[in-house]
This record gives structure tokens, sequence and C-alpha cells, in this order.
């Protein structure tokens, strides 16, 4: 029996809608002039234009107005957190209705077409090639969205990344109810009929950064973040106590991984990711998943559309606690201390969604490439480092913002790497 | 009091102006007793003549943003039952629903079908007969229906027949697809018919197979002009019935008002405009004869909040007030005005004004430079601007809004726009008043 990963268990939270469902939804939407929607979305995706089409029976040229500004529009039309971007700021909002489902309209216009038809079949084709080579270190959502522009404009695209997997945090860091693995790597498949080379299972040091310095005309660092920071404490080095993004990893990709006998859980942390994994933990049938934050639940930086989410899957909060000690047994976690009792309370997996470090290491082995305090690169307004020669964005650069957040950076970035390879 | 809706159809008792037009949903005795138990207070048969053979497909239809059936057309035919099983029906009909009413729908051809027929339908009880002119489809390739309506002349010499030979009243069932409908309707008047009904279907074509290259409805791979209904042609039958119903030589016959009447607003708009009764058929066929309920309590309900007692009361009360273009008044005036706090952003009023109207609306934050740049071409000098500064919404220069209405029409929210009267400038002045004072003269309009 094929092993089977346990995001496979979880159920999508909205189903790609149908033709009818789809072009009802679309006649909802008034065709705002100018409006807040577009302005609301990073990469300023012609909203009313491609609802209007969907309205008309025109999928094909809705899903080229999407792509032309947003070439992960598909992947963004998942994992977007349209209620506080897009639909959060449809006109609709104000006349106390529901706002239009712009993510999942989105998502049938993208998702249908991609099926059907290549890139440079939908937004026409490439430029004649320049000969010119641009490598991207890391294969996320900043890398893949400049790999394709250059592509389009006749350059060629190598992109290099340490996992043997391209698609970075879309392919192994999104919740399955959003976005599954194979997914991630359908989009990138897609993508790569544009002749983007990917150059995986590598890792990039000193040795290699000197020589893609010199073998290439342009360097896109899309590194992201390193890895989970886990807090130290008294048995934090415990069996069962994980990293956010390490446990949703193994979740969306470790076929060998499984929460068996997994009865208590907790996560601490307030963000986003932290939400995510007890949301995960909640869907996967863990009976007790809790999370505990250090501050009050309005200081929280998760949204509070995805914590409602989470809590009506089961999920309890417990605001203003702090973990002090972890206990073991075994060398496994068994229980820990919180700063409101010297009770123990029992847990057998515990969760540390507390952020993640700058991705430091590769970015160093960039000459004159600088790193902010928080070691994240340091960017012009071109989304151009320090080196003359490479160019960053996504969450290396932002510190951890949206698919949507990288896609726009990139767009930026490559507007100015392609002045630079006129050259 | 619950206000009295019964009607008085040229000495027609009818339970209620709501009537089933002649049309599929009369086509048995079965389907037109249900639709009595439904609450209908007359029905006009299913137009009976010498039965004929139908093709298929029959019916073709358009939607609009989703919602299906704005307008249907169809190339059905009159009956294809044998006479005398309708008329067998008919008088079972009659027998066991004797207070509703039963109109019969005739085409023939000839002087002789004509009499045979009146005479076979009133012994089946009918209390009112409707003379199909108007069937623009089909059947006007064989001389008949609107090839009928559209020959003043000949109009007139068939009511007249049908008159002379018909023991109760005959209504007249005029087609619109002539040039001026008061020329069928004097045709009628002279020809001594009491009553007219109006509309019958607009000759159309529905729509066309863009796979096939074939026009729909598609029969095999070919297909023919219908007959338009539907929500889609109100309007044109309000004109038409007012246009008779503010004719001195037409107004005093009895109308039966047809084309997309849905629900109790569309049918209290054709009483207002002259209708005794209603017809309805593409409501039916949507959504089945239950639809009526809606239509008598919703009647009632506008008849009682208006203080009407009965729905003669409002028979024909906003004729007066349809007047020519001549006669309106120029020196009336408003202006659009939009609510700052229940307006929500979406613009539509903006660049409806700018694209579509006289370039009024401005959005805040525009300069009287940005403005004229954006196609603004009276944009007001500072002043204006610096005045609205504070606006988060779109506003209206007063000055320059020339009060057409179009941006009302397309705010989503109801209410935030309003068409505000400025006093006017001058006493009442129609174009015609302005041609007689320049001219001396009242007739001035051709």
């Amino acid at each position: 029996m094929p092993l089977s990963v346990l995001e496979n268990n979880i159920v999508e939270k909205h189903k790609l809608f149908g033709d009818r469902e789809a072009i009802a939804e679309a006649q909802r939407c008034l065709y705002c002039y100018d409006p807040p929607c577009v302005k609301a979305c990073p990469t300023t995706i012609d909203i009313p234009t491609f609802i209007r089409k969907i309205a008309h029976s025109n999928t094909v040229s809705a899903a080229k107005t999407i792509f032309s500004a947003n070439i992960l529009g598909d992947s963004c039309s998942k994992v977007c957190p349209v209620e506080v971007l897009c639909a959060g700021s449809c006109v609709l909002n104000h006349l106390g209705e529901t706002p239009i489902a712009i993510g999942r309209l989105q998502r049938f216009a993208t998702e249908n077409t991609r099926q059907k038809l290549a890139p440079e079949e939908l937004l026409g084709p490439k430029k004649l090639a320049s000969g010119k080579r641009v490598a991207l270190i890391g294969a996320g959502a900043a890398s893949l969205a400049a790999a394709s522009l250059l592509a389009f404009e006749g350059h060629q695209s190598i992109i290099f990344d340490k996992r043997s997997f391209a698609g970075g945090i879309n392919s192994y860091g999104i919740a399955p109810y959003k976005l599954k693995h194979q997914e991630a790597l359908d989009e990138i498949n897609w993508l790569q009929g544009l002749g983007i080379e990917f150059r995986l299972g590598i890792e990039i040091d000193e040795t290699k950064a000197q020589e893609i310095l010199k073998d290439f005309d342009a360097v896109f660092l899309g590194v992201g973040l390193g890895e989970d920071r886990l807090l130290t404490m008294p048995g934090s080095e415990s069996a069962g106590v994980y990293g956010a993004t390490a446990l949703i990893e193994k979740i969306k990709i470790d076929p060998n991984f499984n929460l068996n006998g997994i009865e208590r859980a907790h996560v601490i942390g307030g963000g986003n990711t932290g939400i995510d994994i007890a949301h995960e933990l909640c869907l996967l049938g863990v009976p007790y998943v809790a999370m505990l934050y250090r501050g009050s639940e309005s200081s929280m930086s998760g949204y509070a559309h995805e914590m409602a989410g989470a809590r009506k899957s089961g999920l309890h909060f417990f605001p203003n606690i702090q973990v002090k000690k972890i206990n073991s047994t075994n060398g496994k976690l068994s229980s820990f201390i919180s700063d409101q009792s010297d009770q123990e309370i029992e847990s057998d997996l515990m969760v540390m969604a507390v952020g993640q470090s700058g991705g430091t290491k590769v970015a160093k082995f960039f000459p004159q490439v600088e790193l902010d305090p928080r070691s994240l690169i340091v960017v012009d307004a071109d989304y151009r480092t320090g080196n003359p020669k490479v160019w960053s964005g996504g969450d290396a650069v932002n510190g951890g913002k949206e698919v949507v957040n990288a896609v726009a950076e990139a767009k930026i970035a490559v507007r100015s790497m392609l002045e630079h390879l006129a050259t | 009091m619950t206000p009295d809706i019964s009607i008085d159809f040229c000495g027609v008792k009818s339970p209620n102006p709501f009537w089933l037009a002649s049309a599929p949903p009369t086509n048995t005795g079965d389907q037109i007793m249900r639709a009595f138990d439904h609450g209908w207070g007359g029905a006009v048969w299913k137009t009976l003549g010498i039965p004929i053979e139908n093709v298929s497909s029959r019916f073709g239809a358009v939607g609009y943003d989703g919602k299906r059936m704005m307008g249907l057309n169809n190339i059905e035919l009159i009956t294809d039952r044998p006479l005398s099983v309708n008329f067998k029906e008919m008088r079972e009909v009659k027998k066991r629903y004797p207070n509703n009413t039963i109109i019969v729908s005739l085409m023939v051809e000839t002087r002789d079908e004509w009499r045979d027929i009146i005479k076979r339908s009133l012994d089946a009880g009918a209390d009112l007969l409707e003379l199909n002119f108007g069937c623009p489809h089909g059947m006007c390739e064989r001389g008949m229906g609107s090839a009928v309506g559209s020959e003043p002349e000949v109009v007139q010499e068939i009511t007249s027949w049908a008159v002379d030979y018909s023991a109760v009243p005959v209504i007249v069932k005029l087609t619109p697809n002539i040039t001026d409908i008061v020329e069928s309707g004097l045709a009628a008047v002279k020809g001594g018919a009491p009553a007219i009904s109006l509309i019958n279907t607009i000759k159309s074509i529905i729509g066309v197979d863009l796979d096939l290259l074939v026009p729909l409805p598609r029969v095999a791979n070919l297909s023919t002009n219908g007959g338009y209904c539907g929500p889609a042609v109100k309007p044109i039958a309000l004109h038409m019935l007012a246009s008779l119903a503010r004719h001195p030589k037409i107004k005093d016959t009895t109308f039966s008002g047809i084309g997309g009447v849905s629900d109790w607003r569309d049918a209290a708009e054709f009483i207002a405009l002259g209708a005794t009764s209603v017809q309805v058929c593409t409501a039916v066929m949507h959504h089945g004869y239950r639809i009526v309920e809606d239509m008598i309590d919703g009647l009632k309900n506008y008849l009682a909040q208006h203080n009407m007692s009965s729905v003669s009361q409002l028979r024909g009360r906003a004729v007066g007030a349809f007047k020519e273009w001549g006669d309106l008044d120029l020196s009336y005036k408003i202006v659009a005005k939009i609510n700052e706090e229940t307006c929500i952003g979406c613009n539509k009023c903006y660049v409806a004004c700018l694209d579509g109207s006289h370039q009024c609306i401005y959005l805040p934050g525009m300069s009287s430079k940005s403005a004229r740049q954006l196609g603004h071409p009276h944009a007001p000098e500072q002043i204006f601007f610096e005045e609205n500064s504070a606006r988060l919404k779109p506003f209206v220069d007063e000055h320059e809004c020339v009060g057409c209405n179009l941006c009302e029409l397309i705010c989503p929210v109801a209410g935030c726009i309003t068409m505000v009267e400025k006093p006017s400038t001058g006493k009442h002045l129609s174009w015609k008043e302005k041609m007689q004072a320049r001219y001396g003269k009242l007739d001035v309009v051709a």
C-alpha cells in the first residue's frame, strides 16, 4: 500500500466553483470603477474586469487578466487572505452584504484555464532568446514569479533550491485546506513550460555563490526565511517539540510521519503560522488542541478570520500565558509548566510558532549584499541589493508576508533587472 | 377593508383582473381548471381555428445577467387539437367554474368559417370572444394573425363580421408589428368592437446558435421568426396601451393589457394606463399557475395602501399624465444629490456620468487640471474643488448637472442618489408654448 501524507486527510476549505455558481457569483459583482479591491491587491489585478469576463462566460480571457498581473494568480487565489485584502475592501461590505468571493472566482478562472492552455498560449509568446542568464536562488514564490517574467522577456531563468522539489512555502508550508503540495507542484510544472530550468537539491555555499556571480548576468535572491525560531527553556530539546514550519512540512510531505497516539497538543504563538498548524491538528483529529499566547487576543498578529475558522474546528485558545518549563519522560515530552501556576499540564505534542530566523546563511555568501539587524536582506526601491548584480524579494526582504507580496516585489525587481540586462 | 378586485369587462363579471393569455398554459380544459383552482380570474382559451401541425423545438429565450427568460419567443401555432375536443372541454370547464371568465381566442380565414366557429364557441359557453389578429409567426404566412392585424381595413371588416355574429362582447387582439397602433385601434372601434386586447407578440429572432450558426429556436438546421414576449416587452406594451387609452376616439373601449405582466406591480401599471384586465403567459410558463396568489394579494395591498376600495378606482389614473414631449415643462429642473453617508464608493455614478452623460460627477482628490485631463470639459476653477476638498465620496457639480437621472438609475444603493428639484427660474413653459409665443400658432407639432 502506498504511503500517504497526512495532508491528504484534510479537505479544502473552498471547493472549486462550478460554472453556474461562478457565473452567479460573478454577476453579483457591481463592476465598480477604480475600486478598492484592486487597490488592496499588492499585484493590482484588475478584479472587476476579470469578474465581468467570468460573468460573460469568457473565462480564458479572465485568466489572462489575472495572470498578466500576477503569474502566480492560481496559488494566490487559494492562499491569499482575501478577507483582509480584496474581498475585505469590497464595497458590498458597506451594504452589510457578503463581499464577492474574489478568491474563489480567481481560482475558477486560473485553475480551469491553466489546465487547458500553456503560459505562452494564454499570454503570448516569449520574446526571442536574449542569450542572458539569470540565477534565482530559492524556488519559492518570489523566484518563480521573477523567473517567469524574465522568461517572457527572453532571458534564461535558472532556479536553484536546496530541497528536492520547487515551490518553497507554497509546496511545504501552506495549510492543506488552502493549498496542497501537489497543487503547488502542478502550478510550477505549468510555469516550467516557459523553459525555466530547475537545479534542485543544491546547497549554495561560498564557492557556488562566486561561480554564480561569475557565470550569470544577474542574480535574484528569493531565499525566504530560515529555520523556525525555538524558545529555549528547560526541556525544549525533548522529542515531541517541533517548530511550526517543520511540523507543517512533515504533515504535507513526509509519508512516514503520523500523529498516532497524540491526545493533547499545544501550540505556542499568536501568528498566522501558529493558527495554521493548530487548525491543521484539529482537522487531523487530535482530540485536544490548545493555542497559548503570551499577549492578549487583540494583540495577536494572526488574522481574526483565521482564528475564527480554527475555533470552529475545535481549537482552544488561552491568552496571556507563557510556558516556563517542559517536562519529559525518557526524553519525550510529557507535560509543561506555565507562568500561571506550578501545576503540570499534560501534553504530547508542542509546537513553537514564534517566528523564523532571517535567511542569512545564503545571502552572506554574496558580497556587498547587506543584512539588517533582523537578518533580512536590505534592498532599495527597485529591490536591488548592495551588489549591483543582485536583486531580492519576498520573505527574505519583507520578513514574512503573503505569496502575493512576494509576487509584487518580484515584479518590481524584474523591471529593474530588465534595464540592467538590456545593457 | 379589503379592496374589491373583481371587474366588469363589457358587462361580463370576473372575480379578478388576472387572466391567462391565449397560449400553451390554456391549451386544455384540464389546465384551465387547475389555473382557476389557483385563483386565476379568467382564461383566454388557446386560439381555436382549423387545427394545425407544429414543429419542434418551439421556444427560445434570452436571459439577462443570470436571470432566465427575460424575453421568450415562440413559433408554436394555434391549437393542434380537434375543435370538437376543445369545445367539449370548454363546456365542462364553464359548468364547473361558472364564476370564472372563459374567453375564446379565434383565428380562421373566411367569413363562413368565422360565423361557424363563433356559433360553436357561444354554444360551448364562451363569456367573451377574442379575435387573434396578432400572431406574427406561421399563421401570418397563411394570411391570418398579424397579416390581418397589420391591415386596418381588414381588421375593421373581420371585426364587423364577428360583432355581427356574436351574442357576447368581442375583443380585438392587436399586433404590435405595425407603425402606429392608433390606426389598428381605430379600425377595431370602427368595426364595432367594444374591447381591445394588446399587445400580441413581437416579430423576433431570439438569438443565434454560435456553434452551428443557425438562428434560434432551431428546427433541424433551419429557423424562422417567432413572437417575442415576456418582461422585456412590457414597456412597448405599456406605450401602445396608453396610446389607445388617451385617444379621444378609442378611449371608451375596454382594454385587456398584455405584455410581460409578471407580478402585481406590472398589473397595476397596466391598469393605471387604462386596462380593465391583464393577461399573463410568460411568467406562468416560467413559474407555474401558483404566481397568481402573490398577484392578487399584492394588488389588494397596493390598493389598500393607496386608499382605493376597488380596482376600478385605479383604472386609467395615469393616462392623463401621458402627453407629448412638446407639452413637458422646460422650466422644471432637478439635479442629482449623492448621500455621502450611504454611498459605498463603487464610483459607478462617476464613470456613467463621465462616459455616458454630461461629465458632472467628480471623484475626491481631483484637481481642476486632472479633471479636465480625464475628460471633464467644464470642470470649474479651483474654488469648486476647495469647497469639496473634505469629501470622501463622488460629488455632483449641481451647476452643470442636467438632471438626466442616469446616476440614480445605476446606483446600487437604494435611496443614495436622489434627484432634487431646484427652484424654477421662470414660469411653466413647454416647447409648444414657446413655439406658439414665437410663431403665434399652436399647431407646430408635425
